[in-house]
């Protein structure tokens, strides 16, 4: 197989026949390119729509009120509800261990927040620090609000990071700058960016003790957020979070004198449930790419072992005349194989560089919500590569043994 | 060199079966230049087939330089057709992609024969019938008569003990034809045996003995005086 000899027959062969090598490869290379293509689009969409999930933390519970719309114990429908502190308060309190992140938000209406000359409305929220982590945010400058903000009343404030933009000239450093809260001076202390994009970017926090005291909030709050402690698996999680916000709801109910069927009084959004069926929609959309890879191997499987039976086919009447002059079945196959192995392989790898080459420069050019960094296994692609290879070799060895065993009569007779 | 004796052989045709060599009996000494006549269906080409390996009788014995050649399989006949045997055919059959000395050294390539030494004996082989100049043409780039020298010359290049030629003047015209069979005669001239299969009574003229065969069987078998194919040139 390794013989010299061999390999100067097998070079001389393909360079004698150009076109035909060419046709191979090109069938294999490019069965390979769409293969990696498709492969990495799909990666790209679980990626894309991963990022539109992944704007708050996975697992947050997103609690608020409204008004309720059964009358209960003499109280009639259409009453608000208003959550106050001492609901967040036993809350956190009682479930100290199962909680990860904790947060309570009172919320500012018709937050004018002004710079110098520049000014915009945007949402001006009292958080504990804590609302970082539910938000999912990261730092870009400085830090969010911290305990000591909050137990002393700090008048700071963090901005998202298109506020800045905003209503700072670019490049300008906003740290230590005071900017206006509805007229109230607040100190800017942080730049925060958020992965759901520009709308999340556009609010602004202070700490919730401040919005409480200047705003006029007393100890009202308008929203609780919690995540819980991190399960072994999704399906403890799911438990874990569905029994905590069942407990709540009942709680909220009770001090807030809500008839126990009535659903319209209190809102909890529990994102597990809406990240289960994230995963399914993810599992489904895996499952499709597969099924398309899967498909698309078959196909040039296919178009190889097509491609080497013809071959064998216009090659009977050689392969009758090498037999006259000598060469025995082992060779006639060796031979063929061998060519094919090659020929394959060196196409296969060609569409796999090419691919890999389009989706590392062509991919992060990709703008859609959709499609993010499209990528693939760099094993699974050269799995496939091997696979064709294989594929090739078995679909041209039946026709080659078979070529081989023909008398070589009969194979010299074929026109 | 070749014994045969009793020799049968019968095609299947659907349900009928065609019995074309009918108990051939038939030697062949050392250096002779022997001619097999007969019309088409007389079974001409089946013996040469037979004969050359590339086809096996259903009864009889072919004793081939003392090798009895009975129940080959393909790998053992790929190699006496090596080692004993070479083929001139009708058609040439001479592989298209192939220059003319690559398609002589051919042979010399499954005797394992090192590239450096194989094109140096294709080359003189191809000097011995007159081509060397066109070595590195492809068969669709020579004449007829040029296609068949180099069939010659590769059938020649692996030094067989006889020469099985199939009517090897059948796709030619006469003075190529006659130029040809000098080049057979002057073969022979050297000492080796060879075997010609043709319906040209002009060209078995050309040989040392003529076998007629006609139905399967050999009706007629006369040494006869030699025309030297030079003077019709």
């Amino acid at each position: 197989m390794f013989e010299l000899e061999r390999w100067e027959e097998i070079f001389d062969t393909i360079r004698k026949n150009k076109l035909r090598t060419f046709l191979t490869g090109l069938s294999v290379a490019s069965g390979i390119f769409i293969l990696v293509i498709l492969l990495g689009i799909g990666q790209g969409m679980r990626n894309g729509i991963s990022n539109q999930f992944q704007q708050d933390a996975a697992n947050i519970m997103y609690i608020w009120t409204g008004t309720t719309s059964k009358q209960y114990k003499g109280l009639n429908p259409g009453r608000r509800i208003q959550m106050k502190n001492e609901d967040f308060n036993y809350t956190a309190r009682k479930n100290e261990d199962e909680l990860e992140y904790k947060s309570a938000l009172f919320r500012i209406w018709g937050g004018i927040v002004n710079y110098k000359k520049e000014s915009g409305s945007y949402r001006v929220e009292g958080v504990y620090p804590d609302y970082q982590f539910l938000e999912n945010s990261g730092m870009i400058l400085g830090r969010f609000v911290n305990y000591k903000d909050d137990e002393n009343f700090e008048k700071v404030v963090v901005l998202g990071n298109k506020v800045r933009n905003d209503l700072f000239k670019k490049e300008a450093d906003p740290i230590g700058e005071y900017i206006q809260v509805s007229g109230i001076n607040f100190k800017v202390i942080g730049v925060f960016t958020d992965p759901g994009g520009e709308r999340e970017e556009s609010r602004v926090f202070i700490p919730i003790s401040t919005a409480q005291r200047v705003f006029g909030g007393a100890n009202n709050i308008n929203n609780m957020a919690f995540t819980l402690q991190p399960e072994e698996n999704f399906e403890k999680a799911l438990a874990a979070s569905n029994k905590f916000s069942e407990e709540l709801e009942t709680y909220l109910k009770e001090t807030h004198t809500i008839a126990p069927n009535d659903d319209r009084a209190i809102n909890i959004n529990n994102s597990l449930e809406q990240a289960k069926r994230f995963y399914d929609l993810m599992d489904m959309v895996k499952f499709f790419f597969w099924g398309v890879g899967i498909c698309t191997i078959i196909a040039g499987v296919v178009g190889v072992s097509n491609i080497m039976l013809i071959i064998v086919k216009e090659r009977t009447r050689e392969i009758g005349i090498r037999k006259a002059l000598g060469a025995e079945p082992l060779s006639i196959i060796g031979m063929v194989l061998h060519e094919s192995i090659f020929v394959t392989t060196i196409a296969g790898f060609v569409g796999l560089i090419f691919s890999l080459l389009l989706l590392e420069f062509v991919g992060p050019l990709i703008e859609t919500e959709y499609i993010t960094n499209p990528e693939v296994n760099f094993n699974v692609a050269l799995t496939t590569v091997f696979i064709l290879v294989i594929a090739g070799a078995l679909a041209g060895f039946f026709p080659a043994w078979r070529a081989a065993r023909i008398k070589p009569i009969v194979a010299l007779r074929d026109e | 060199m070749i014994t045969i004796k009793d020799l049968h052989k019968s095609y299947k045709m659907g349900s009928n079966s065609l019995h074309v060599l009918k108990g051939i009996n038939f030697n062949v000494a050392e250096g002779e230049l022997v001619s097999i006549m007969g019309s088409s269906g007389s079974g001409k080409s089946t013996l040469l087939n037979i004969l050359g390996m590339l086809d096996e009788a259903d009864a009889g014995s072919y004793t081939l330089d003392g090798v009895v050649i009975k129940n080959l399989n393909e790998k053992i006949a790929a190699r006496y057709r090596n080692k004993f045997l070479g083929f001139i055919f009708q058609s040439f059959n001479l592989i298209s992609y192939k220059s003319a000395l690559d398609n002589v050294a051919l042979p010399l390539y499954y005797q394992g024969v090192k590239r450096g030494e194989r094109i140096d004996k294709a080359m003189s082989y191809l000097e011995k019938v007159g081509l060397a100049n066109w070595s590195g043409h492809l068969p669709n780039e020579l004449s007829g008569g040029q296609k068949q020298r180099v069939a010659i010359a590769r059938a020649l290049a692996s030094d067989p003990k006889v020469l099985l030629a199939d009517e090897p003047t059948g796709a030619l015209d006469s003075k190529t034809s006659y130029e040809v069979m000098n080049l057979i005669q002057e073969i022979n001239d050297e000492g080796r045996t060879i075997l010609v299969v043709t319906h040209e009574p002009d060209i078995a003229e050309m040989t040392k003995r003529i076998v007629n065969l006609k139905d399967g069987q050999i009706i007629q078998d006369t040494e006869v005086k030699q025309v030297r194919a030079l003077q019709n040139v």
